[in-house]
C-alpha cells in the first residue's frame, strides 16, 4: 500500500453460495491514473464494480478509499465519498429530460430538503451547460431521455457521472453499441478525464482498450491474471491462453 | 404537441379558476342537500387519492394500505366531536363508554379535548404512523409486491384491532359524528354541512396545490428516478429510504385530512374504512384516472364515486362488477388512465384509427443531427 493510492483493494474474495466470484482480487490505483480491467465473460468484473460501489459485500478482504475502508457502507455513502459508476447498459432517466438527468447528477447536497426548497445553484446550471456541451446533446436539453439513440445515453450517463465529481469514476463497457467513431471520441474523452479524475474502463473491445493506452489489468477467474501496459499484456503467456487465445481479424 | 404541452392563455386559466370558485360557492344552492352531500364526501376521497398518486403514480409505491390513515385521521375528528359533545352523558363521557360500563375517559381520548390539538392530530397522527411504517419498511428495502402485500397485512391489523376494541373506541360501531355538536351546531345539520362541503373544496385545491408544488421540480425528479431505477438513484448519492419515507409519510397526511373530512360528512366512522377493499378502490380511482398526473387522481375519485352511487341507486348490487370492469378495462387499454391517455398521443392515435390523417411532423433532430440520426 502506498499513501499515493486512491484505491486498494486487499485480498477481496466474494462467494456466491461456494462460488467465488473474486478469489484474492488484490488491486491498487493511483490517483488521476486511468485503468482498464479485461477479462473473460465471468471472470468477475461486474463484481469487482459492485464491491466498490457498496452494492455487493466482500466475503473476506478490504476496500480503502482515500485512506477509508468501504465495506459495510451504504451505496449512497459511497457515492458521496467519491465513487461514482456508469452501468453497463446505458442506466438513465428515461422517463426524465436530458437537463433533469444531469440536474440529479450535479445537485449538492443531495438532501431532500436542499432538493424541495431551493432552486438549483447558478454554479451548478453552468456545470450543466458545460456538460451537455462535452456529450453534444446541447440541443436535446429538453428531450426526455427515453427519446435518445443509444449512443447518446451512453454519452448522456457518461456526462451525469462526470457532473457527479466522483474522485474515482468507474465505467462499465462505455462503447457496447456504440459506432466506431462514437467509440474513438469516448476514447478521447475518458483519457482526457484520467489526470485529474482517477477513471477504470471495463470492456471487451480490444481495439477501444488500446486506444486509451493505459495500463491493464486482466481479470480471470476472480483474480488478477496479469497488470501492465497493452503490449506486455498481449505477450504474456497466460493471458494469451485465457483470452487472446486466436489472433484477433 | 400533446394535451399537457399547450400552454393556456393567462386569461382562459383565470377564468376557468373563476368558474371553478363561482361553481363551489353556488353549489349548496344547486344542488339538493342529499347530492351536495355526496358531492362533498367524493371530493374529499379526492385527497386520500392525491396521497396515492404521490407514492404510487410518482414513486412507484403500491400501498395497500391508505386505509389505515384514512381512518385514523377519521377517528381523531370522531373523538374531538364525540367529547366536546358528551356534558349531558353519565360521568360526562360519550354515551357509548356506558354500554361497556367504562367510567373513566381512557387516556389516549384527552388531549382531544382540545380543538387545537385535533386540528393537528388530523394529519399529524396519520403522517406519523405512515412515516414510521414507512421507515421500517423502506430500510429493508422491501419492494414492489412485497410492499403492497406488507401494507395490506398491516391494514388489516389495523382493522381487526380497532374492530375489537369496544372499551376504547367503540369497535366495530364506530363513533358517529352527526349528533354530536361542533361550536355550537349540529355537525349533521344542513348548515354545517354546506360549511364542510367549502372547507373540503377549499382543501382539494389546496392539497393539489401542495402535491403539484412536492412534485415539481428536482424533489419530484427523485421520486420518479426511484420509481424508474431505484440503485441507480442510491449510486448517485441519493438515500431513497429518505425520500420514500417523506413522500408515504406524506401520502398519509393527506389521507388523514381525507377521512377526518369524509368522516363529517358521512356522520360516523368505523373500522370499515380499514377493509380491504376500499384501499384497494382507492388505487383504482387513481388508475382509472390517470397515475403520475395529480389531477387524474383528483377526477378519478369523484367520477368513479359519482357513478357508484348513480349506478348503486338505478341497479343496486351491480356496481362491483362495473367497477371490476372499469379497472379491467383501464388496465388493459389505457394503461396510463383516462388523463393520461388525453395528454399522450391517445386522441391523435384514435383519430388515426378512424382514416384520419395524421399530422406530418418534421423531424428537426434529424436535420441537426445527422449523425446521430445514421447509428440507429
Amino acid at each position: 500500500m502506498n499513501n499515493k493510492d486512491l484505491l486498494n483493494l486487499i485480498d477481496i474474495t466474494v462467494s456466491f453460495e461456494g462460488f467465488l466470484a473474486l478469489n484474492k482480487l488484490n488491486l491498487n490505483l493511483k490517483k488521476g491514473e486511468l485503468r482498464a480491467v479485461i477479462g473473460p465473460n465471468g471472470a468477475g468484473k461486474t463484481t469487482f464494480l459492485d464491491v466498490i460501489t457498496g452494492k455487493v459485500k466482500p466475503t473476506k478482504g478490504e476496500v480503502i478509499f482515500k485512506g477509508k475502508s468501504l465495506v459495510g457502507r451504504k451505496e449512497h455513502k459511497i457515492a458521496r465519498l467519491g465513487v461514482g459508476r456508469k452501468f453497463q447498459s446505458p442506466r438513465i432517466f428515461e422517463n426524465l429530460t436530458v437537463k433533469e438527468n444531469l440536474e440529479i447528477s450535479v445537485t449538492i447536497p443531495k438532501s431532500p430538503l436542499n432538493l424541495i426548497n431551493k432552486s438549483i445553484k447558478d454554479e451548478h446550471l453552468n456545470e450543466i451547460n458545460r456538460l451537455m456541451k462535452i456529450v453534444n446533446l446541447a440541443q436535446k436539453v429538453d428531450s426526455k431521455a427515453g427519446s435518445l439513440s443509444h449512443g447518446q445515453k451512453q454519452w448522456l450517463e457518461i456526462a451525469m457521472l462526470v457532473g457527479q465529481k466522483p474522485d474515482l469514476m468507474l465505467v462499465d463497457e462505455p462503447v457496447a453499441g456504440l459506432t466506431d467513431e462514437e467509440t474513438d471520441l469516448t476514447a478521447d474523452l475518458l483519457k482526457s478525464l484520467s489526470g485529474e479524475n482517477t477513471v477504470v474502463v471495463i470492456d471487451h473491445d480490444m481495439e477501444f482498450i488500446r486506444r486509451l493506452d493505459s495500463n491493464v489489468s486482466v481479470l480471470n477467474q476472480g483474480t488478477v491474471l496479469c497488470e501492465g501496459t497493452m503490449e506486455t499484456i498481449q505477450k504474456d503467456k497466460k493471458v494469451i491462453d485465457v483470452y487472446l487465445g486466436r489472433p484477433e481479424d | 404537441m400533446s394535451f399537457s404541452k399547450i400552454k393556456f392563455d393567462k386569461k382562459i386559466v383565470l377564468s376557468f379558476w373563476i368558474i371553478l370558485i363561482a361553481l363551489i360557492i353556488a353549489a349548496p344552492t344547486l344542488l339538493p342537500v342529499f347530492r351536495l352531500n355526496l358531492l362533498g364526501r367524493y371530493l374529499s376521497l379526492s385527497i386520500v387519492a392525491l396521497g396515492v398518486d404521490l407514492i404510487w403514480g410518482y414513486t412507484g409505491l403500491l400501498s395497500l394500505g391508505q386505509g389505515i390513515f384514512f381512518a385514523l385521521g377519521g377517528y381523531c375528528a370522531a373523538m374531538y366531536l364525540q367529547i366536546t359533545s358528551s356534558s349531558e352523558f353519565p360521568n360526562n363521557i360519550p354515551e357509548f363508554f356506558a354500554l361497556y360500563g367504562v367510567e373513566k375517559l381512557p387516556f389516549f381520548w384527552e388531549p382531544f379535548r382540545s380543538p387545537i390539538f385535533t386540528f393537528f392530530a388530523i394529519w399529524v397522527i396519520p403522517a406519523m404512523v405512515a412515516g414510521l411504517i414507512g421507515f421500517l419498511v423502506f430500510r429493508n428495502r422491501i419492494k414492489g409486491v412485497y410492499f403492497s402485500i406488507l401494507t395490506q397485512a398491516s391494514l388489516l391489523v389495523f382493522f381487526n384491532f380497532f374492530n375489537g376494541q369496544q372499551k376504547l373506541i367503540n369497535g366495530t360501531n364506530g363513533l358517529k359524528t352527526d349528533v354530536t355538536q361542533l361550536f355550537g351546531q349540529m355537525v349533521g345539520s344542513e348548515y354545517m354541512q354546506r360549511i364542510f362541503f367549502w372547507i373540503t373544496a377549499i382543501l382539494v385545491i389546496a392539497s393539489w396545490f401542495f402535491a403539484k408544488w412536492v412534485v415539481k421540480g428536482r424533489f419530484g425528479n427523485i421520486l420518479i428516478g426511484i420509481r424508474d431505477d431505484e440503485p441507480r438513484v442510491r449510486f448517485t448519492g441519493y438515500n431513497p429510504v429518505i425520500f420514500k419515507t417523506i413522500i408515504f409519510s406524506i401520502a398519509g397526511g393527506l389521507a388523514g385530512i381525507s377521512g377526518a373530512l369524509y368522516t363529517v360528512q358521512s356522520g360516523i366512522v368505523s373500522p370499515q374504512f380499514m377493509t380491504v377493499p376500499f384501499s384497494i378502490e382507492m388505487v383504482i380511482w387513481v388508475a382509472v384516472g390517470g397515475r403520475g398526473t395529480l389531477l387524474g387522481a383528483i377526477l378519478g375519485a369523484v367520477f368513479i364515486n359519482y357513478a357508484k352511487s348513480l349506478v348503486s341507486e338505478a341497479l343496486p348490487a351491480s356496481w362491483m362488477f362495473i367497477q371490476g370492469g372499469l379497472f379491467i378495462l383501464v388496465v388493459t387499454a389505457l394503461p396510463e388512465g383516462v388523463l393520461g391517455w388525453l395528454q399522450g398521443d391517445g386522441p391523435r392515435n384514435l383519430l388515426q384509427r378512424f382514416g384520419m390523417k395524421r399530422k406530418i411532423e418534421t423531424y428537426p433532430s434529424l436535420e441537426i443531427n445527422n449523425k446521430e440520426g445514421d447509428n440507429e
